[in-house]
């Protein structure tokens, strides 16, 4: 199970990476949620992974550390929003500057410019 | 009441930004102005106190009375409290000009800038390493709506460049928060000072990454070498208010790094003593000649104050990896000078703009301005205590971590970049004020003259640099305490901690 988890982590890591890395702002929030994803999985895993075991004490003799859990939740909330804000500020930009790039023009049109006002 | 007074910087802005979003103070931007003086002074009341409290004794505030390592801890000591203070005065200088007009160019402006402020205050007093994950995250919040606040191609552009990288930045801070949580089994900052001393060698590489990781986040913030190219357009597109404000954002970084990288992975840290000290040296200097070559070549003021912050993180992360810690004292103390300064630079590069017209900051011939001896008087008086000439605090502070640097290793570095940074910063400033004072053509402009809020935004902020030298040996004092509290007391609070010497 930890191979696969971690595989897991390690490909949407991979890919949160690249796509960030990309040109258009539709692939570059694409990445940071896919970021995001594997960045709640990592916290999750560090509090190690445990089958069947309860976050509270009591209820079973092997329990699971309940910290990251609730380190998690306060991650994906965070994230949450800022991916949403992330979203209207790249529309806005769309709007804005009239290319969906992350420079406000792709760089081979820069010999004729558009949209220059 | 007293005993809640560490917690009352981080909740007095929050409530009354979430006041100021409801019905009596909603859509009226007077009332909105007043709610904020009120809560500046408030503010100010309340870090005076802090300070005065936290000289005598550190204080540690159990939020929700959870007993520590698990519940989460507020930590006021004296740094912490110094960096409140700062930040009050600094949002206070910035209020002021902002209410001369700036603020009413888009909605929120109050409400956001409050939040930012406790943001801001938050990751200062925090004990709990997620927690300030989790500061840092309100205060960028509040800074993104800040920054596209009054609208425009450029702040949009910046916005986007600025939002992404801190995203990504966030991600990281959680991938080494993880990382930490999985080897050293805490993520309250003084625990996990005491826990890196002991640390088994199989974990040390894994636990290294993590350390390193936190470098980057808090390096993306503080703008450090690789890590920087984000700032002159973040800064130079801001509105003033908000990039007077902002001139504190970096300071928040370089904070970290100091607590973090220079403290809790320090010298005391077993396995993993200075794993980042031997990545900030080079970089720190890289950052100084960059910055450098960026203040030669700004085309405008706003640019040319961008490039000035950027030197500032250089010569803080210069000052703080002199072997023994010996130059912190100085480098609390140039943080003081140089927030403040830099604040009120960005201020007056935007009224010298408005009244310039067209032409705005920029380094090109423009018609006469409409108070040439009044700007001219302060940027002349800024320019020298952002330079270090000596009636200003530049002055001392500079002098004082060139005093640090004296006969250690890498002295010869530190005194030389730092000079020529120096004279740099003369080159550059004086170029600007040549071409924005008497570079001239044409009539003067019929631009409206600069407000007296504005104006006394400026000389609030700019009359706190004569001040730190007139005070200058009760600041060092202070500030020297408060660097070697830093630096030797985390033993101390966690034994607070643990006997529950909590409210």
């Amino acid at each position: 199970m930890e191979a696969l988890y971690a595989l897991c982590v390690g490909v949407l890591t991979t890919c949160g990476i690249f796509l960030t890395l990309r040109g258009r702002t539709f692939p570059v929030v694409m990445g940071m949620t896919m970021l995001s994803y594997a960045v709640n999985l990592f916290l999750f895993a560090s509090g190690r992974l445990t089958i069947n075991g309860p976050a509270i004490l009591g209820f079973s003799v092997n329990y699971a550390d309940p910290l990251p859990q609730a380190l998690v939740l306060t991650a994906i909330v965070i994230g949450f929003a800022m991916t949403a804000f992330v979203v209207i500020l790249a529309m806005r930009a769309r709007a804005d500057l009239g290319d969906d790039h992350v420079d406000g023009r792709a760089p081979d049109s820069s010999e004729t410019p558009k949209n220059q006002s | 009441m007293m005993q809640h007074l560490v917690v009352l910087p981080i909740l007095a802005p929050m409530l009354m930004a979430v006041m100021m979003l409801l019905p009596p103070l909603q859509n009226t931007i007077y009332r909105q102005r007043i709610a904020s003086f009120f809560t500046m002074l408030v503010m100010l009341g309340i870090a005076i106190l802090l300070i005065i409290t936290s000289s005598e004794q550190t204080q540690v505030y159990a939020l929700g009375g959870w007993q520590p390592p698990f519940g989460i801890v507020l930590v006021a000591d004296r740094l912490a409290s110094m960096m409140v203070l700062l930040t009050t005065v600094l949002g206070c200088g910035a209020l002021l000009y902002a209410s001369a007009g700036d603020d009413n160019l888009g909605m929120y402006f109050h409400p956001l800038f409050l939040f930012q402020l406790m943001g801001i205050n938050g990751a200062f007093l925090t004990g709990d390493i997620f927690n300030l994950f989790v500061f840092f995250e309100i205060l960028l919040i509040a800074s993104y709506a800040l920054l596209i606040h009054g609208g425009g191609k450029q702040k949009t552009l910046a916005s986007v460049h600025y939002v992404s990288l801190n995203l990504v930045g966030s991600s990281f801070f959680l991938f080494a928060l993880g990382i930490l949580y999985g080897t050293l089994g805490t993520l309250n900052i003084a625990d996990m000072a005491d826990a890196a001393s002991r640390l088994e060698a199989q974990e040390a590489v894994l636990a290294k990454t993590g350390v390193l990781l936190l470098l980057l986040v808090f390096g993306l913030k503080a703008a450090l070498l690789p890590l920087h190219f984000w700032l002159t357009k973040t800064y130079s597109s801001a509105s003033a208010p908000v990039a007077a404000l902002f001139a504190i954002m970096t300071k928040v970084g370089i904070y970290s790094i100091f607590r973090i990288h220079g403290v809790v992975f320090g010298e005391e840290a077993g396995l993993l003593a200075n794993t980042a000290l031997p990545w900030i040296w080079p970089m720190a200097i890289l950052t100084l000649i960059i910055g450098t070559i960026g203040l030669i070549g700004s085309s405008s003021l706003k640019v040319l104050t961008a490039n000035l912050v950027l030197i500032s993180v250089g010569t803080l992360l210069l000052a703080m990896v002199i072997p023994g810690g010996i130059g912190l004292g100085a480098a609390l103390y140039y943080m003081l000078h140089t927030t403040l300064v830099s604040g009120a630079l960005f201020l007056l590069a935007d009224m010298i703009g408005k009244q310039r017209g067209k032409a705005a900051d920029r380094f090109v011939p423009a018609r006469p301005i409409q108070q040439p001896g009044l700007l001219g008087t302060l940027f002349f008086l800024a320019a020298l205590a952002v330079i270090g000439m000596p009636p200003m605090s530049g002055f001392v502070g500079k002098v004082m971590i060139l005093q640090a640097a004296n006969g250690t290793s890498g002295m010869i570095w530190i005194w030389s970049i730092i000079l020529i940074s120096s004279l740099a910063a003369i080159i550059a400033l004086s170029r600007a004020g040549t071409n924005l004072f008497w570079n001239l053509c044409g009539d003067k402009s019929d631009e409206l003259a600069s407000s007296q809020l504005q104006i006394i935004a400026v000389v609030l902020l700019l009359a706190c640099s004569p001040l730190l030298v007139i005070f200058g040996a009760q600041v060092t004092e202070f500030t020297d305490t408060a660097a070697r509290q830093m630096l030797h007391d985390y033993p101390t609070i966690k034994a607070m901690m643990n006997a529950g010497i909590t409210q």
